[in-house]
């Protein structure tokens, strides 16, 4: 684990809703237990083109990682996973509702958060956290974390980047809760701090002389 | 004396997966520096972590980053260099490393049909992997280098004009780095590459060329250039902004700019950030079939950057 003064604890899943109402926003999670990847592949198929899940909650877990592992199958059909990092979620907030009511899902990890907007909108209803991932590149300390591959579904139909991967995992890790079960965010807490730098460090600029149509030029909100 | 065709796609084999496991010295070094400074809590706990990952990955010989990115190769071709079976052999011979080490090591398979999403789960279609070229004179050796850049964010281009001068330059410098710093989109700190000049597409080469084949430490030998090198450096490190968009002052491990003569009116600039992972290697593979792997491209030397008609400098200096 890493050394860190941050508050530090290790996660079994499937977790309570208990359990995460414990997690404050910038505590350190390493993760115990059964996690599944899913992107956008999964969640159309899934939820918009009403597909549904491959297998059950319990064969399945109750973590959702968003990432695609640098993975391969080999020539006896066993499963290697080398190294896993995130993929940046706030991609996938259309599909969110429909996805916590068919996966049963209560941890979402991926890379970057979402809105603290978003987080009351469909988190808070499905008892639900977000943890992202530190870096983000820390593909090969997660890769450690994995205990066994368990399966791959949907591999032909969305390719191995794509595919769900059903992983055991003991003390996967770092995470740091961004999201917590009221729905606030880390990265919206540190935006705030961090606004008063910006302002400043942009004195002495100018803006360009020609514009762009759809320009953000307000600093203190972000591009997602 | 060709090079044998085998020589290279073995040696190409091999840079993938050093580039792929091996963290460049000279980023690293950088990002320690940064360490050392970071007082933010967040921040430096990150960096942490990050370091950590670099060993973990060598020791395990696993990727660094899982997002592989989008491998891609930069070939540098020595005037009197000769290859068994010429440019169409090496090109097949990239494209067949880059397949066989996705499945080796293993890497993701990033590349898909940009509409139809298809994957044929070896980073391996149309037009990919990509593969550049440049020449030097008065040498026999082929340079092999393959960059993994992560592909989402981080990156944009701007029509800047004269009279935007250096304010404009800084305000849109600022401008990207606060767009994609924020939550660490660009999972900085990172080597900001700036293209200055040229037109839209070489400006966007350009500044991809000085973040991804360009080192920590390297200093371009135009004054101006250099000193806005340091100048824009320092600023990306005063926003507050540490990694993962945290507070804190780790956000650009340096800055490399490349520039090209641009149209009279215009002065086009694009921004590019090499991330966590800064992947890179290379090998020079000499006419007798020897190979010295590295991690510097030396890419750009005094040959490339050269504003006179004629090349005529002596061979020393050309070797920069
Ligand atoms: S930007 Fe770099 S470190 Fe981040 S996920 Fe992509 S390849 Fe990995």
């Amino acid at each position: 684990m890493t050394k860190t003064k941050l508050k530090t604890v290790t996660l079994e899943l499937p977790a309570s809703r208990d359990t995460l109402a414990e997690l404050e926003i910038g505590t350190v999670v390493y993760l115990t237990g059964r996690i599944f990847t899913a992107r956008e592949g999964v969640y159309k198929r899934a939820v918009e083109d009403g597909h549904g899940l491959p297998a059950s909650r319990e064969q399945m877990g109750s973590a959702n990682f968003h990432c695609s592992p640098a993975a391969r199958i080999n020539e006896d059909g066993t499963l290697n996973v080398g190294a896993v990092t995130a993929t940046a979620s706030f991609r996938f907030a259309k599909w969110l509702d429909g996805w916590f009511e068919l996966s049963g899902c209560n941890v979402i990890i991926g890379k970057g958060g979402m809105t603290s907007e978003i987080y009351k909108k469909s988190f808070v209803p499905a008892n639900a956290i977000y943890l992202t991932t530190v870096g983000y590149g820390t593909g090969a300390l997660l890769g450690r974390g994995i205990k066994s591959v368990v399966d791959a579904h949907w591999r032909n139909e969305l390719g191995l980047a794509q595919a769900i991967w059903v992983l055991d995992v003991e003390k996967m890790g770092p995470f740091l809760v961004e999201g917590d079960i009221h729905g606030n965010s880390l990265f919206e807490r540190e935006n705030a701090k961090v606004a008063a730098g910006i302002e400043a460090a942009y004195e002495g600029t100018r803006p360009a002389t020609m514009q762009r149509y759809g320009e953000l030029d307000d600093k203190t909100k972000e591009v997602i | 004396m060709a090079i044998p065709i085998a020589t290279l796609q073995t040696t190409a084999e091999e840079l993938t997966a050093k580039a792929a496991i091996e963290i460049p010295a000279d980023y690293l070094a950088g990002l320690e520096k940064l360490a050392d400074i970071e007082s933010g809590e967040l921040s430096a706990f990150v960096i942490q972590a990050m370091l950590e990952n670099y060993k973990a990955a060598e020791e395990d010989r696993r990727a660094m980053c899982g997002d592989t990115g989008c491998p891609r190769w930069y070939v540098k071709y020595g005037n009197e260099a000769r290859i068994d079976g010429g440019p169409i052999a090496l090109e097949a011979a990239l494209r067949r490393a880059t397949a066989q080490a996705t499945h080796n090591i293993p890497l993701r398979p990033n590349r898909v049909h940009p509409l139809t999403r298809a994957d044929h789960d070896n980073n391996v279609g149309m037009n990919a992997p990509e593969i550049e070229y440049a020449f030097h004179p008065d040498a026999d050796w082929v340079d092999l280098t393959t960059v993994h850049k992560g592909g989402l964010f981080g990156t944009d281009y701007r029509m800047l004009f004269p009279g935007d001068g250096i304010e404009g330059i800084r305000r849109f410098f600022l401008d990207t780095l606060v767009a994609f710093g924020k939550r660490g989109l660009a999972c900085q700190p990172a080597i900001v590459g700036i293209g200055l000049g040229g037109n839209k597409d070489t400006c966007m080469v350009l500044g991809k060329h000085a973040a991804c084949l360009r080192t920590v430490g390297s200093v371009h030998p135009d004054p101006d250039i250099a000193q806005l090198e340091v100048e824009l450096k320092e600023l990306g490190n005063s926003i507050g902004m540490g990694a993962m968009g945290f507070m804190g002052s780790s956000m650009v491990v340096d800055c490399n700019i490349e520039a090209g003569y641009c149209h009279t009116g215009g002065m086009p600039m694009s921004v590019h950030m090499f991330c966590l992972s800064s992947r890179r290697a290379t090998a020079r593979v000499h006419a007798d079939g020897h190979v010295e792997y590295r991690t510097d491209p030396e890419w750009f030397s005094a040959y490339s950057r050269r504003t006179t008609v004629e090349w005529d400098t002596p061979m020393a200096q050309a070797a920069e």
